[in-house]
């Protein structure tokens, strides 16, 4: 607990800031550097993982080039092909979509959305974001030490991690990644305790759990889930850095390295898999379900209509969550483990279709005879849907034992999990920039441009995404730096992988779009007002837009209904605010 | 990985229960007002404390729950030889016992407001937590004198790497620890150190049953119940 003096709001009178101790920045550097106001921490956030996002796209490219055009551009060495992908999938996987949507979206939306004036514990708020920050930094500082970055794939997986054939193994390129990693988890600790316990003690007056918009409880789920499955990366990552710098041999068996008998024995290379795993498969949902949150806002908002079967939604957020936790090991059918842990999870991995395809469905059933406005935010969230609903369905491929064995090493993988866990939840993210940016900076993103970017990148995702497929089925390995010739791949083959190579560019150039809209809206946007979208949730009903630090100004909110009070019939209006008490519309609730 | 399952299906059937009772059968779309609604904590400041430390315990359970998985895994491994636990480790134990034992009391005195016995038992226990610490690093350099060294077999690695972690907690707690006797001894009232000295109090506690757990691991006590977790998973 920080104790801090309670001093004047900077908009409001002092009147209520007497029940709630609340940190006042006094310069510009605690308000806009080291800030311990939630919304602040969002936009930090979301700008690092967004810089990280930019890196991780070019290091795409590079991939792509050498996989399209192999042999042309020589200093993609295989050591550097391996760099890449690592670099790109860890960036991607954890530094990016993690700490966007919980650290970027939950700083912002859980206080705002919830009626809270900050979160419980700002001051470890503030720390949060430097110490992911610093992880940041650790992360981009291997690439330029002696070796480059760990090439041992995102997942790795020792011994080769560790060993010198592989690119930093015995170098800073892994020492430095899992530093990172510890360092990561560490940061993240303290701002998923900060998104819990403000969800459980800082609601406003009537926002009972039943009654939080499905945004707050995705991300609430989803920050439980990290608590506590980002604990078995990190006893991984201890481990194998006292493997690697120490000498030890908790994953190290007894190898001939280079013709050389290694000092190492006994060390059980699953026992990784199963720590890494562990934390892996949670991590999906860690991503999913903010975003399935995300999603059902607003589809609800721009569909103009009630989400459907908002309990069972609720319910299949926490039976996901819950489950996430026993299916890892179908990442490991090819490990070597009894094949019996394959049966069981298996049928795990197939349990989770139902509470998800419940989701599918409530979403389909929310447009169904819904007013539907198609810009750009619900472009982006069908989007969601019909991508989700296509990397779901190889996911039932991938989750059998005998499908999964002969598609494990191929390109088939590679596709199923962009489509599921890269595009999809990316798509999302696009379409909750559009929808909050208004709120977060007064003014609407360029429509135009945003359609712009949004045609591309989902017809461009797919253009990448389902030749792959193909590809896998074909049977073109994954993680090969170069094909060469191989009886059983066809020509046609390299071409497809030439018109994937040429697609991705051009959706990476889109990005360039979105990045340009991102900065020109701030200044030359349309002015969006209080509630550009007419939404009933709370964070549109503040009285300032953007909101000043503290959200509310003078009175709190108290809140009357649930989230979805669209198109209710009887009222004046196809929308209630939250914290409208009755069907008649209250004049200035929702300010211009 | 069964240690961290069970850890997992204990927590969550303490979510399930508290899930239960908030209304999550409720149809939300049929009800309006706030009468139905909850009532939120006036102040949020303690309540938040309180439910922060325990949110964060749940986090530090499921690190050591899943070193335990690492080392019930790793132990199956024909190499593994056990190591002879020091002697030094039971006075520790008894250290962290009595530090316990003296935040409990000081939890009570600041309750009561009694402000001599509130620093007398932060004060004990700080020092008893010091001894066992020092004791922890007197365990360490006796198995190193004896040739256990981290890096000639997993299970000596396992034994610094669990007390380390254990160790290292217990340090953050000292942190804590060390603000608060410091507002004591400077004449803060004990009624507004009570929330401190019980956040303290519950920590050390938690540290003092993980300690417990990861000694009856370390001795072999608990091989019966790795038998058992083992059976469930490898």
């Amino acid at each position: 607990m920080v104790d801090v003096p309670l001093g004047h709001v900077g908009t409001a009178p002092e009147a209520d800031s007497g029940d709630i101790e609340l940190y006042h920045p006094h310069s510009w550097v605690t308000k806009y550097v080291f800030s311990q106001d939630a919304k602040i921490i969002a936009i930090q956030y979301s700008l690092t993982a967004l810089t990280v996002g930019l890196i991780a796209l070019v290091l795409s490219w590079l991939m792509r080039l050498q996989l399209g055009f192999p042999g042309v551009f020589s200093f993609i060495d295989a050591n550097a092909y391996y760099q890449f992908i690592t670099m790109h999938g860890m960036m991607m996987v954890v530094y990016v979509l993690t700490a966007l949507f919980l650290g970027g979206f939950g700083n912002y939306l859980i206080p705002l959305m919830i009626g809270a004036r900050d979160m419980v514990f700002p001051y470890v708020n503030m720390l949060s974001f430097w110490v992911y920050l610093l992880a940041v930094l650790i992360l981009v500082a291997s690439f330029f030490t002696p070796g480059g970055p760990t090439g041992a794939g995102w997942t790795l997986y020792p011994p080769q991690a560790i060993l010198s054939g592989t690119p930093g193994g015995q170098d800073w390129g892994i020492i430095l990644m899992l530093v990172s990693l510890m360092v990561f988890i560490i940061g993240f600790t303290m701002g998923g305790l900060n998104y819990v316990v403000t969800v459980l003690q800082a609601r406003a007056r009537g926002m009972t759990l039943m009654r939080m918009p499905l945004t707050v409880w995705g991300i609430f789920t989803a920050s439980f889930m990290a608590l506590l499955a980002f604990p078995a990366l990190f006893v991984g990552a201890v481990m194998m850095l006292f493997d690697r710098a120490l000498g030890t041999s908790f994953f190290m068996p007894a190898i001939v390295e280079m013709g050389q008998v290694l000092e190492r024995s006994g060390g059980s290379p699953l026992l990784f898999q199963h720590l890494f795993w562990f934390f892996g498969h949670p991590e999906v949902y860690i991503v999913a379900l903010p975003a399935f949150g995300i999603v059902s806002d607003l589809i609800s908002t721009h569909a103009r209509r009630n989400i459907f079967g908002y309990r069972m939604m609720v319910w299949a957020l926490l039976a996901i969550g819950a489950l996430s936790f026993v299916v890892w090991a179908h990442h490991m059918y090819v490990s070597g483990m009894n094949p019996y842990f394959g049966f069981f999870f298996a049928t795990t991995t197939l349990i989770i279709a139902i509470p998800t395809a419940i989701k599918v469905y409530n979403w389909v059933l929310t447009l169904w005879r819904g007013d539907i406005h198609l810009n750009v935010p619900m472009l982006f969230a069908l989007a969601f849907i019909v991508t989700f609903v296509n990397g779901g369905l190889t996911g039932l491929f991938l989750g059998n034992v005998v499908v999964d064995v002969p598609l494990s090493d191929t390109m088939f993988v590679v596709a199923h999990f962009h489509m599921v866990m890269g595009v999809a939840p990316i798509l999302v993210i696009f379409g909750a920039i559009y929808h909050w940016y208004p709120k977060v900076t007064g003014r609407m993103l360029n429509d135009a441009l945003g359609k712009l970017h949004f045609w591309v990148t989902f017809l461009g995702a797919y253009a990448i995404f389902f030749p792959m497929h193909y590809l896998g089925l074909m049977g073109v390995p994954r993680r090969y730096h170069e094909i060469g010739d191989m009886a059983f791949v066809p020509a046609s083959a390299h071409t497809l992988n030439a018109f994937i190579t040429i697609v991705a560019l051009i959706v990476g150039v889109v990005q360039l779009v979105f990045v340009f809209n991102l900065f020109w809206s701030l200044r030359s946007g349309k002015p969006a007002g209080g509630n550009p979208w007419r939404a009933t949730t709370l964070e549109w009903q503040t009285p300032e837009t953007p909101p000043p630090h503290g959200n509310w100004g003078k009175d709190m909110p108290v809140v009357y209904r649930w989230a979805y009070d669209y198109s209710v019939p009887g009222a004046a209006d196809d929308f209630l605010p939250q914290n409208q008490p009755s069907a008649q519309p209250v004049q200035g609730t929702a300010h211009g | 990985m069964g240690s961290i399952l069970i850890f997992l299906g204990i927590l969550f059937g303490i979510g399930l229960w508290w899930l239960s009772r908030q209304g999550l059968m409720s149809k939300p779309w049929l009800e309006q007002g706030v009468s139905v609604a909850y009532v939120p904590t006036e102040s949020a400041s303690p309540a938040a404390a309180r439910t922060g430390l325990r949110v964060f315990l749940a986090v530090v359970g499921s690190l050591f729950a899943l070193f335990i998985s690492a080392y019930a895994i790793r132990m199956q491994m024909p190499d593994w030889r056990d190591v002879p636990l020091p002697n030094t480790l039971w006075l520790n134990t008894g250290m962290l016992v009595l530090s316990s034992i003296a935040l409990h009391r000081a939890r009570q005195s600041a309750s009561r407001g009694d402000e001599e016995a509130l620093r007398l038992g932060l004060l004990a226990a700080g020092v008893t937590a010091l001894a066992f610490l020092s004791g922890q690093i007197l365990a360490w350099r006796e198995l190193a004198e004896g040739g256990y060294l981290l890096s000639s077999n997993s299970a000596n690695a396992f034994f610094y790497v669990l007390t380390g972690i254990h160790g290292l907690h217990v340090i953050g707690g000292m942190i804590a620890l060390g603000g608060t006797t410091v507002k004591a001894w400077r004449g803060i009232a004990p009624e507004r150190l009570a929330l401190s000295v019980g956040l303290c109090a519950t920590y050390w506690h938690f540290l003092l049953f993980v300690w417990l757990v990861l000694l009856s691991i370390l001795t072999g006590w608990a091989g019966a119940v790795i038998d058992i977790c083992r059976q469930v998973l490898g």
